[in-house]
């Protein structure tokens, strides 16, 4: 769970998100994109918060079976980390290869 | 303690929607400000979703409400918010509201009342 933290520093939330659903998942498409911009002066964003909330795209086989909530809590189980650390929202588009034709 | 207190009375929040033959309050919604002044997109477009129903919608907001905000995250096990729930059953937030009212799946979970609300919203 805790094994390469090290790394994680240097990189930005996305990139950190991008690792962790990409490897987890063995997405076959995973666009990440920061929306916080939209959500500035927000009312639980505190100032100078930045890579607050994202949109995220997943294509992954591993959501084959499972419903929505299932596939949005493999999701957010995976950005535990960053949901404690200062990511407030994202959106989630979770579908498997066949759903999105690919 | 504190805790204890508030996480019960999740459960009651969320049981008292519990109403399938009557269908008087099948929706709770805990989200970031109230439906007439939602204080974040999300929330603003699930209530927007829920309202095509025409069906009653009791809120919560989760703002002003540390303890309830923790307290319902730890109950559901769902990190963000909106959370909405249907007959007492966690359906999840806005996107999965959103895909659902898309697919037409909504209608079925909501049932009775949701039939009840465009009748009387046509009227």
């Amino acid at each position: 769970m805790m094994g390469s933290r090290g790394t994680s520093v240097v990189l930005s939330r996305a990139a950190r998100m991008r690792q962790k659903l990409q490897s987890a998942l063995e997405a076959s498409a995973l666009d990440i994109e920061d929306v916080s911009y939209q959500h500035a002066g927000h009312a639980a964003v505190k100032d100078n918060a930045n890579e607050t909330h994202f949109n995220i795209k997943v294509i992954s086989p591993k959501f084959e079976g499972q419903n929505l909530v299932k596939r949005h809590r493999m999701v957010y189980d995976l950005l535990t980390d960053e949901l404690n650390s200062g990511l407030h929202a994202i959106s989630i588009v979770a579908k498997t290869p066949t759903e999105s034709g690919s | 303690m504190a805790r204890l207190v508030s996480s019960s009375l999740v459960r009651g929040l969320v049981r008292s929607c519990r109403a399938p033959s009557t269908a008087e309050n099948p929706v709770i919604i805990f989200m970031k400000g109230y439906p007439e002044a939602p204080r974040c997109g999300f929330s603003a477009l699930a209530v927007k979703v829920l309202q095509q129903y025409g069906v009653s919608i009791t809120a919560r907001d989760i703002l002003t409400n540390m303890k309830l905000k923790e307290s319902v995250k730890a109950y559901s096990n769902w990190p963000t918010f909106p959370q909405i729930f249907i007959n007492g059953e966690f359906v999840g937030g806005s996107d999965i509201i959103l895909s659902m009212h898309q697919k037409g799946e909504l209608k079925g979970l909501l049932g009775d009342s949701a039939q009840k609300g465009e009748q009387d919203s046509a009227q």
